[in-house]
């Protein structure tokens, strides 16, 4: 009974890396980058919620909107100003630009919020489930978190699969000159992809900060890098792959939290990391990648 | 139709095109013959504006093309069938064919365009839900003249249609090229097989490092020494 509640646990936290995991593998598909700041577009997600409920007082669903709206803006933002200027740079200019930009969330929300740890206040008012007459409580956050997870899953994957722009999407990712010879603008799908990883990211942090419930500037740093681990155990640039991968992780972090050490969960995951990059580089739904001449 | 003027062309230092000019009237087939590394390619990437140009002017219809952004240019009705086929694997025959549709909008239309390419091309109709990646190569061919088809294109850039093919589907390929002219397209073909591209083409220039060497009415270039020795291998 215990281990099947533990699982749920992981399957919670799982689904959250999974919904970060996905803002980072579309966008590594489609530009070729690692947007190292997502997960701080996670902590400003919450303090907009924070903001809205907590501070001004006004409904949840408002905070959850206005976090989404936020957010989306904030992704194209940051993509506009700090990533288009690099687009023929090398990677490493990149990847140091996306530290900055995190690094610059991050600052920003010091500022602003201070540095003691905020209390949130959920955004759900459930009851918890009990089942086998209460031995096992699964949260409302719980709840709504597995439904969100499986819902985007299905909603972006129709919407890659079936719609234009998701075609235009994987033209891009596979081949960007072809693409252009479409007639397909490339930095508008790339500013589309920012914005739908970004807007996932405001979800991701509803659900987040609502089950810890607390929130500080550097909230989002942590569970962005499990879900970039998640999005690389996965498979980075597949979209079944950020899902496998971060509920795996989570699962495996909230079982070894309960049964190995709560204070090695965390190196337990990394460890992973480096036996996965190990055993299999493209992670297990990863596709190998030839340059072509 | 499209003039193109002292047109120059760098990598980095390297000047890769060195003041070509040269002109395709509507409804021809033009070829562009040359070897290997002539700079073939270059141009025609240069035309649908994945490069940019040092210097020069291409001008379609009047229009600098130069000046246009390359994503804009497909609708102006100029397709191009890159070298290597870059069909997109990860998608199906028929999403291929709808990638080449893209700017446009009018559904009804757009459907009877895919009829028609299904007509030319009855084997992607049988394929048409199968991965693009696992087609064979003269069947990826076969898609990428399709998808340029889908944009409805008054010119079409021909990159080494024949390269790899077997002979049976090189004598296929030029057929059908020379079919899509008949029906109104105009064709600019940049080959490595100056046989076929010269024996299908109605006029044709020779480009050597850079440079156009030679030009003239195909047939004359078919019978021209230097030419013969150097590409038609006689």
């Amino acid at each position: 009974m215990r281990f099947l509640s533990y699982l749920i646990e992981g399957i919670r936290l799982g689904s959250v890396y999974s919904i970060i995991a996905l803002g980072y593998t579309m966008v590594y598909g489609i530009a070729k980058m690692l947007n190292f700041a997502h997960g701080d577009v996670i902590m400003v997600g919450g303090f907009v919620v924070f903001t809205v409920m907590s501070i001004w007082g006004q409904s949840p669903i408002l905070a959850v909107i206005a976090a989404v709206i936020v957010c989306t803006l904030l992704g194209v933002t940051i993509e506009r100003i700090a990533y288009r200027p690099l687009r023929k740079a090398t990677s490493l200019a990149v990847l140091i630009t996306a530290i900055g930009v995190s690094y610059l969330l991050q600052n920003l929300a010091l500022l602003i919020f201070g540095a003691n740890i905020k209390s949130f206040t959920s955004v759900f008012n459930l009851e918890p489930i009990r089942l086998a007459e209460g031995e096992i409580s699964i949260s409302g956050e719980t709840v709504v978190t597995i439904i969100a997870c499986i819902v985007i899953m299905i909603g972006l994957t129709t919407f890659i699969k079936r719609s234009k722009t998701g075609r235009a999407m994987i033209a891009v990712s596979e081949d960007k000159d072809a693409a252009v010879l479409m007639g397909v603008n490339v930095n508008k799908t790339i500013a589309t992809t920012f914005a739908i990883g970004s807007a996932l990211a405001a979800v991701a942090s509803v659900l987040q900060f609502s089950s810890i419930p607390s929130i500080s500037a550097t909230s989002g740093a942590m569970p962005g890098i499990k879900a970039f681990i998640a999005a690389v155990f996965g498979g980075i640039g597949s979209i079944p792959g950020a899902m496998i991968g971060g509920i795996l992780l989570g699962v495996i972090e909230i079982l070894g939290r309960r049964y190995i050490s709560m204070e090695l969960s965390d190196a337990i995951v990394f460890l992973i990391l480096i036996l996965v990059l190990l055993v299999k580089p493209t992670g297990i739904l990863g596709k190998k990648y030839h340059e072509k001449v | 139709m499209l003039e193109v003027k002292d047109l120059q062309v760098f990598y980095g230092v390297i000047q890769a095109i060195k003041n070509i000019s040269f002109k395709v009237n509507e409804g021809e087939i033009i070829a562009l013959i040359g070897a290997n590394g002539a700079g073939k390619t270059t141009i025609l990437q240069t035309i649908s504006g994945l490069i940019t140009p040092k210097q020069g002017e291409i001008l379609y219809n009047g229009t600098d093309l130069k000046k246009i952004p390359a994503y804009k240019i497909v609708a102006m009705g100029v397709a191009h069938v890159p070298e290597g086929r870059r069909v997109f694997s990860q998608l199906t025959v028929y999403e291929n064919l709808l990638m080449g549709a893209y700017t446009r909008n009018d559904k009804k239309d757009i459907e009877e365009t895919l009829r028609q390419v299904y007509k030319r091309f009855p084997r992607l109709e049988e394929r048409k839900n199968q991965m693009a990646g696992t087609l064979s190569g003269g069947e990826q061919q076969m898609l990428a003249m399709g998808r340029a088809l889908m944009s409805k294109p008054k010119i079409i850039l021909m990159d080494e249609p024949s390269m790899g093919l077997s002979p049976i589907l090189v004598e296929e390929v030029f057929d059908i090229i020379q079919s899509i002219n008949k029906s109104g397209t105009t064709v600019l073909l940049v080959e490595q097989n100056a046989k076929k591209a010269l024996s299908i083409a109605h006029r044709a220039y020779v480009i050597e490092t850079g440079k156009i060497v030679l030009e003239g009415d195909a047939k004359e270039l078919m019978n021209n020494e230097s030419v013969k020795k150097a590409y038609l291998g006689e």
